[in-house]
């Protein structure tokens, strides 16, 4: 039991180190020179990769039933991904203008 | 006869079970946080598109800001970090240390406020309105102000609910369970930090 603890001590310990490590990574990136994009595209998915480890461990959603994980995950997936569509739409305009 | 209807319609979602062994209470907040998600998506797109979008995008945040805006991150992360040993001392039924890790918490969320409006006035006194601003698109102010004030409101909402859930918990009126709740409400505004840290402060950087 208390080995158990320490165990689950330890994890979440690591979990706050690696979301302060991706953090870390991002303010690195931003002093990078790319494109706006390119650069959108890279920060947006070291954030998912830091929002996933939020949801799955400090959210504790690893550990719930299955049947909630698909009721949640999925359908707030697919919205966030149809609002994706407008971004094509932002670089044609970028497009235009220059 | 009677025996045979039932038997045909057993099934998990039939009642008297719990198919996502939950209390109602976790499940509501995990229906509230999917609709706020797409609130906030919403809103964050905006700003990335209109930043995507323009070549003359305002660049107002510099080292400092920046360097602020990462201590702000800190601060949210490390109270995410104390919000998930609340949750476990309230587990134990360690009632005063839960109360404690809860306080620390609130402490976290409440310099990340203070760090915030310091930041949000240095901005307005450079010119930056909902309006306008000294340096080009005027719907920087606008789609800057929405998003951060919409998180903000959160925190400073996050901040009320914690502090009651604390006093709840010390007086014995409150339990296990809804520390755990509110830990998902706090989770979640650290959550979206996450995504307005980049989007925002490193897409806006002064390079």
């Amino acid at each position: 039991m208390s080995s158990d603890h320490d165990n689950n001590y330890r994890l979440i310990l690591m979990v706050w180190s690696s979301l302060l490590i991706l953090t870390g990574a991002e303010v690195l990136l931003a002093y990078q020179s790319m494109s706006v994009a390119v650069m959108l595209g890279l920060l947006l998915l070291l954030s998912f990769g830091k929002a996933g480890l939020i949801t799955a461990y400090f959210m504790h959603l690893r550990y719930e039933r299955l049947s909630l994980v698909l009721t949640i995950v999925p359908a707030v997936a697919f919205c966030i991904a149809m609002m994706f569509i407008v971004f094509p739409d932002g670089l044609r305009i970028l497009e235009f203008r220059q | 006869m009677a025996e045979i209807v039932s038997d045909t319609r057993v099934s998990a979602w039939g009642g008297g079970e719990s198919p996502y062994a939950v209390s109602s209470n976790k499940l509501g907040m995990w229906l509230f946080l999917m609709s706020d998600t797409l609130t906030f998506t919403a809103f964050l797109i905006t700003y990335s598109y209109l930043r995507l979008a323009n070549v003359d995008w305002p660049r107002p945040f510099g080292g400092f800001s920046i360097l602020m805006a990462t201590v702000m991150t800190f601060c949210l992360l490390s109270s995410s970090l104390t919000m998930v040993l609340a949750v476990a001392a309230a587990k134990r039924q360690e009632i005063r240390q839960a109360v404690i890790w809860l306080i620390a918490t609130i402490g976290g969320g409440v310099l990340f406020m203070i760090l915030h409006v310091n930041e949000w006035l240095e901005l307005i006194h450079e010119g930056v309105t909902p309006f306008g601003n000294p340096w080009g698109v005027p719907l920087f102010g606008a789609s800057f102000f929405a998003l951060t004030g919409l998180h903000m409101t959160h925190v400073t909402g996050g901040v009320v609910y914690l502090a009651i859930v604390a006093y709840g918990l010390g007086k014995g009126k409150l339990g296990s369970d809804d520390v755990e709740v509110s830990g998902l409400y706090w989770h979640f505004v650290d959550l979206i930090w996450m995504f307005i840290f980049p989007m925002v402060y490193l897409l806006s950087n002064q390079m």
